[in-house]
């Protein structure tokens, strides 16, 4: 199905992601072409088919999934900050959140 | 170093009979790496770190200590799995100065093994792509032909391995990026059972897909590699307690009586006639081995790369949703509000690849469409896993082509992302599955470009996929080298 640049730009709002002009022209182009390809699986009757979010034989097991809710070490607040591209008295910094 | 006629097995006794030195063994990988830094095969080199544990191991050596495992082997890591104070950019711009706090759980047991860690190799932006045309560390080049791709999306793996700059390399494979490059540079490339190496550490791309497994020269090191970092890992719910086999030991034995599947729906349409002629004649090798050749189906195969690129790019949006320029990595200046630094960042940080992914996970997720598409997909997921179900009750292992071509050129694709797509087509099912895969080299093509062969296991039977790669690889002898490496001699 087609994806016209109003979609593609709903989206990226989704995703944030700011797009240039021709990104959005070139993404609406491609995810069109690409959902074409997609559209192949409704030749496929899939009503009665139970949908698989993964594979994994742990998680199915709840002894794998979960451990007892005890303390442990971790990774502290000088390690945590250390890749912050901005970062004062222990915290992460950020532009203006509400406004503008 | 020739690391071709070396194995970990032969590399340690070597170093602890004193015959050679592991700081020897680690110079020459090194040196390697330096004389044919035009393939672009590293992000970045742990020189000094590497010489330092390769000290500490030929003390060890002079004491006559007993040396772990893999003990000076030079192993190379792709660049999505984090190592402690080494930067890991995942071919991100918006990683390229990401110093990780901790290192992943499958380094640290190659580590604790005596493996030496000589870098971090290139790859596709987050995993996502078939060629690492997508790093933005520009490509890596194929050692076969350096107009070639070496594939992806762990290119700078297999290209480390295939020009012997390391013994071995790490990968991680979401649709094909260990087999897909093994097969495009003529090495061994082992994605093993989803939930048999632990993902800690690993740069989430497509998480129920996602695989760590190892790049080697042979059949025995991709064993001897996968019984170090295989096993439960306390730290990823999904990393499985299934008891790990002794897999170097599993490779021992033959394969009379072994049925091997040769699915039907992968020879036809859009396979290469020289791959679909050296493949076929590998299987025609098992034979004279003494396996039964059955004809099998997975009739939903021609599936798989639709519902692949909904999982993966939907899991995918999610994973990627944590790069906003807040932590760690590339943010955005000039931006006056929070919103705006988000969006900006991960404008400028992301490439055109991930970004393309994002958008389509975002919208097969979004409200309206979840159903028709990520639901849709998910529900074809599990015929495709039924596929695999009924093929092993008549085989035991499953052999297709690797990749429906040789290495293509560099920029052949890039303006085509879903014939890119394609390219994964005999891989994507075993991710899908969570079943295991192997490629292996199995000859040349007429214009001398290598070509592999996929063998796919039950789950959790890599013993039994092992010893069948095994022998098959001793049957068929492929011991070409790259024209660069014999010029480097």
């Amino acid at each position: 199905m087609p994806i016209s640049k109003v979609d593609v730009e709903k989206i990226a709002e989704l995703a944030r992601l700011e797009l240039t002009d021709e990104e959005t022209e070139s993404f609406s182009e491609q995810l069109s072409s690409i959902l074409g390809h997609i559209d192949k699986l409704n030749e496929l009757d899939t009503a009665d088919i139970e949908p698989v979010s993964h594979c994994s034989t742990a998680g199915a097991d709840s002894e794998y999934a979960r451990r007892d809710d005890v303390t442990g070490p971790s990774l502290g607040q000088r390690l945590a900050l250390e890749n912050a591209p901005d970062a004062e008295a222990g915290y992460f910094k950020v532009p203006r959140v509400i406004g503008g | 170093m020739e690391f071709k006629k070396q194995t970990a097995a032969s590399i340690r006794r070597l170093i602890s009979s004193r015959e050679l030195s592991a700081v020897e063994v680690c110079r020459s990988a090194l040196d390697r790496i330096e004389q044919l830094s035009e393939l672009n095969a590293f992000i970045t080199t742990t020189g000094e770190t590497a010489l330092a544990d390769a000290e500490r191991i030929d003390r060890a050596a002079a004491k006559g200590e007993s040396l772990p495992k893999l003990a000076g082997a030079i192993v190379a890591i792709k660049d999505n799995m984090v190592m402690r104070g080494i930067r890991t950019t995942a071919g991100s711009r918006v990683l390229f100065n990401y110093k990780p706090p901790y290192t992943a759980t499958a380094v640290e047991r190659l580590q604790a093994a005596g493996a030496i860690i000589v870098g971090k190799t290139n790859c596709d932006e987050f995993a996502m792509g078939s060629s690492t045309e997508n790093s933005a560390y520009d490509p890596a080049k194929n050692p076969w032909d350096t107009t070639r791709v070496p594939g992806g999306s762990s290119g700078g793996s297999a290209v480390a391995v295939a020009a012997e700059m390391a013994l071995a390399a790490l990968g991680s494979d979401t649709g094909g990026s260990i087999r897909q490059p093994a097969s495009f540079c003529g090495v061994v490339g082992l994605k093993p059972t989803y939930g048999r190496v632990s993902r800690y550490g690993l740069i989430a791309f497509g998480s129920s897909l996602d695989q760590v497994g190892p790049l080697a020269n042979s059949v025995e090191d991709a064993a001897a590699i996968l019984q170090v970092i295989a096993g439960r890992d306390a730290n990823d719910s999904t990393s499985s307690n299934v008891e790990v086999a002794d897999y170097p030991g599993a490779l021992a034995g033959d394969v009379r009586g072994l049925r091997v599947g040769v699915p039907r729906e992968c020879y036809g349409k859009g396979l290469d006639p020289d791959v679909k002629e050296k493949v076929e004649a590998a299987i025609k090798k098992f034979a004279g081995l003494g396996a039964e050749i059955v004809e099998v189906s997975l009739p939903h195969t021609e599936y798989a790369v639709p519902v692949y690129y909904l999982i993966a790019t939907a899991e995918a949006s999610s994973n990627l949703a944590r790069y906003d320029g807040v932590r760690y990595g590339f943010r955005a200046e000039e931006a006056s509000t929070l919103k705006e630094m988000y969006s900006r960042t991960r404008d400028q940080g992301f490439g055109a690849e991930v970004k393309r992914r994002i958008m389509l996970g975002t919208y097969a997720l979004s409200a309206g469409y979840y159903d028709a598409y990520y639901g849709k997909a998910q529900r074809v997921r599990a015929l495709i896993e039924q596929d695999f179900r009924s093929a092993f009750t008549s085989c035991d292992v499953i052999a297709t082509p690797t990749a429906p071509t040789p290495a293509f050129k560099l920029g052949e694709k890039t303006e085509n992302p879903l014939e890119m797509y394609l390219s994964d087509i005999y891989t994507i099912t075993a991710n899908l599955a969570g079943v295991p895969g192997i490629s292996l080299p199995c000859g040349l093509s007429s214009n001398g470009l290598p070509i592999g062969i996929q063998l796919i296991g039950r789950r959790f039977d890599e013993g039994a996929l092992l010893r069948a790669a095994y022998n098959l690889e001793q049957a068929l002898g492929f011991d070409s080298t790259p024209s660069i490496i014999l010029s480097e001699r």
